[in-house]
């Protein structure tokens, strides 16, 4: 659960501008060395495109899909960089029965494997399709983006923006915000005028930039609304639910059961005037 | 003889149904041992699309309404006091017991860290369903097990432990009521997160209240069907009054499921509706096997009728079943993607399944779930402040006086 506050211009956030991505993989690199990730045996063309490898899963927490399109009659890569978005409401902490992931006041979504009991809700309710299972091991674990929480702490950057020669700034997210759109004002041919994570399931600490439509590169379409306030609204409910079940059907059975103990009284009165007479 | 020797004796002495089921007990142990050598990814045909499958779809959010007759039962006799009915609560009793237990296997089995299961009850997430329902399942299990208890001290002739459970008969079966009404419905609460990802066919607010609801029709439809088939194959009682009874109560229940579902759908839902047939197939289906048997159970020929009776809970069952499987599975699935269950993971269920039917079987053998009658047994609870007797005994002396 968000701790507090409403307010996360202050928390810090990664500004990716796609239109400066070369496709290098650094980050890719970079964030396997830093979280000690195995290497994933692949090959090319597996997935959908020239991306390797082909998903995110235990050993990649992030990856840089290609997409090929035409322009002006050439070939062209635009890039998208999938990671953990660090929601500012994230899903997964709201419907993780053992609270094992935490959105901390720096910004990054932090997991603790150590409560964690694998019953895999988190993926079923994050949007972005982030958190991933060990699902080669007996007694698997989640894995996810934790945003390089040790290196904020520390006062470094994350793993792969340090990395990054040209696309990933990181820094406060209200500043993050108004960079973007300085940069949409300064270059309105070259931006699409909307930034990917500022609205998208409430706000997140991951804000992109494109030149192509969100939905072409592989953005997903997400709710602008916080996803935890769908369950919430229901959950709220409980106590007062709870009481008046419990409340109603107990005043209920002391009133059917008095009319029965009224009844049998009466029997019994009926009963015992009836009896002595017979005697006398 | 030793013990074990007398006990294959017996086994000996069941029914060859009885043995079958054992054997697909045994079948689903040894699967289930698989899982925990070879670890899930590899027993199981769930993967990072597919994080849940056929042990969450049945055997916890199908188990679940399909043995809520315990609680909706237990309601009915003791708060509304139609007593008539009170017959049928052991066996509803025992099935509830039963379902639920299994409940907590199929979790256990599901789960990465099954050895890590407390931490629920540790760190505490109200905001999660997940923790809401576990700790429901926790303690609406130890309900039954305690309301379980009453055959089984009957059965040894514990009479202390006996008069205890009469005396908190009622606040357990408020308390059943009540934890019931919350993790029913909170199972429907599990799938609101999904938003964009369940069909809205499915996904609408009022999912939490329409799995409640419709979790009573499955748990009245599942007595139905279990007296039926126990009076007819294990020669027990013939309870067909009491369930004519069952039978009027139906109906309305299923009505009151239809309208909100229809409601929902039409003013709540986002989205498109019928843009894939195979989930619109999927969803006729659901309310067909819902809307026919309703149709049927306002006809007082099919309530008195034996067999056209249990077909109609039949279809009710049928129906939540297709409803829970296509919120948690079909409904679930993105356009062109396809998960089906493993050879592992179906063992399992079967085994599951198995394993309730195996045991109340043996259950109903053992224990007296099924000769309590009220006129048989003394049901009134302990007089321990001599109220009524007292008032009794004045009134006598007085009228011996006059």
């Amino acid at each position: 659960m968000s701790e507090m506050n409403n307010d996360f211009s202050k928390s810090k956030a990664f500004l990716i501008d796609m239109t400066k991505c070369t496709g290098c993989r650094g980050c890719q690199v970079a964030c396997k060395q830093w979280n000690q990730l195995d290497a994933e045996k692949t090959t090319f063309f597996t997935g959908e495109g020239y991306q390797n490898p082909p998903l995110m899963s235990e050993h990649t927490f992030t990856r840089i899909k290609f997409r090929d399109y035409q322009k002006n009659g050439q070939n062209e890569f635009a890039f998208y960089k999938e990671m953990c978005m660090h929601c500012n409401d994230p899903a997964c902490a709201s419907v993780c029965p053992v609270g094992a992931f935490v959105k901390t006041k720096e910004g990054p979504v932090t997991y603790d494997a150590e409560r964690c009991i694998g019953c895999r809700f988190c993926m079923v309710a994050c949007p972005f399709g982030v958190p991933k299972y060990e699902w080669s091991k007996a007694f698997p674990l989640v894995k996810k983006c934790t945003g390089c929480y040790s290196r904020i702490l520390d006062g470094k950057k994350p793993a792969c923006a340090t990395t990054c020669p040209s696309a990933i700034t990181y820094g406060e997210r209200g500043e993050m915000i108004k960079e973007a759109n300085r940069r949409i004002g300064a270059r309105p041919e070259k931006y699409l005028k909307k930034l990917y994570g500022e609205e998208e399931a409430g706000g997140t600490s991951v804000i992109y930039l494109t030149a192509l439509p969100f939905d072409e590169l592989g953005f997903k379409h997400v709710t602008k609304r916080p996803l935890p306030s769908y369950t919430w609204q229901a959950l709220r409910l409980v106590p007062g639910i709870f009481l008046t079940v419990g409340g109603s059907l107990s005043l209920l059975s002391w009133f059917t059961h008095r009319k029965e103990r009224l009844k049998k009284e009466a029997e019994q009165r009926e009963a015992s005037d009836n009896t002595p007479k017979e005697e006398s | 003889m030793t013990a074990a020797r007398i006990i294959i004796k017996e086994i000996k002495g069941y029914h060859n149904f009885v043995k079958f089921l054992i054997v697909l007990v045994a079948l689903g142990a040894l699967a289930s041992m698989v899982r925990f050598v070879f670890g899930l990814g590899v027993t199981t045909n769930l993967n990072d699309t597919f994080p849940w499958g056929l042990w969450i779809s049945f055997d916890v959010v199908t188990a679940v309404p399909l043995a809520a007759g315990a609680f909706t039962l237990g309601a009915i006799v003791h708060c509304f006091h139609i007593k008539k009915l009170e017959p049928l609560v052991r066996p509803a009793i025992v099935t509830g017991f039963l379902g639920y237990s299994l409940v907590c296997v199929g979790l256990l089995l599901d789960l990465g860290q099954p050895q890590r299961g407390w931490h629920t009850m540790v760190y505490w997430n109200p905001h999660s369903p997940m923790f809401e329902v576990s700790m429901c399942i926790m303690a609406y299990t130890t309900v039954l097990f305690l309301e379980f208890l009453s055959p089984v001290c009957e059965k040894f002739g514990y009479h202390v432990p006996l008069r205890l459970l009469r005396t908190i008969e009622m606040p357990l079966v408020i308390a059943a009521a009540a934890i019931s009404t919350l993790h029913q419905s909170s199972l429907g609460t599990f799938f609101l997160i999904a938003v964009d990802k369940l069909h809205p066919l499915w996904y609408n607010p009022l999912l939490p209240l329409l799995f409640w609801v419709s979790a009573m029709c499955a748990g009245i439809s599942i007595i139905t069907v279990e007296a039926t088939m126990s009076h007819k194959w294990m020669g027990q009682p013939d309870e067909s009054e009491l369930l004519e009874t069952l039978a009027k109560i139906l109906p309305w229940v299923l009505m009151v499921y239809l309208t909100i579902r229809i409601f929902s759908l039409m003013a709540l839902t986002q989205g498109l509706l019928w843009d894939r047939p195979g989930l619109t197939a999927l969803f006729a289906l659901e309310m067909v096997a819902l809307i026919v048997p309703l149709v049927m159970l306002t006809s007082s020929k099919v309530r008195d009728h034996n067999k056209l009776r249990s077909t109609a809970a039949w279809l009710v069952i049928f129906g939540v079943i297709v409803n829970r499987f296509n919120v948690s599975m079909f409904g679930m699935m993105e356009k062109g993607t396809m998960y089906y269950p493993s050879f592992i993971e179906s063992v399992v269920t079967i085994g599951v399944i198995a394993a309730h039917i195996l045991f109340f079987v043996l259950i109903a053998k053992y224990f007296p779930i099924f000769e309590h009658h009220p006129e048989t047994v003394d049901y009134t609870l302990p007089d321990n402040f001599k109220k009524t007797g007292k008032a009794h005994a004045v009134e006598a002396k007085l009228a011996s006086e006059a």
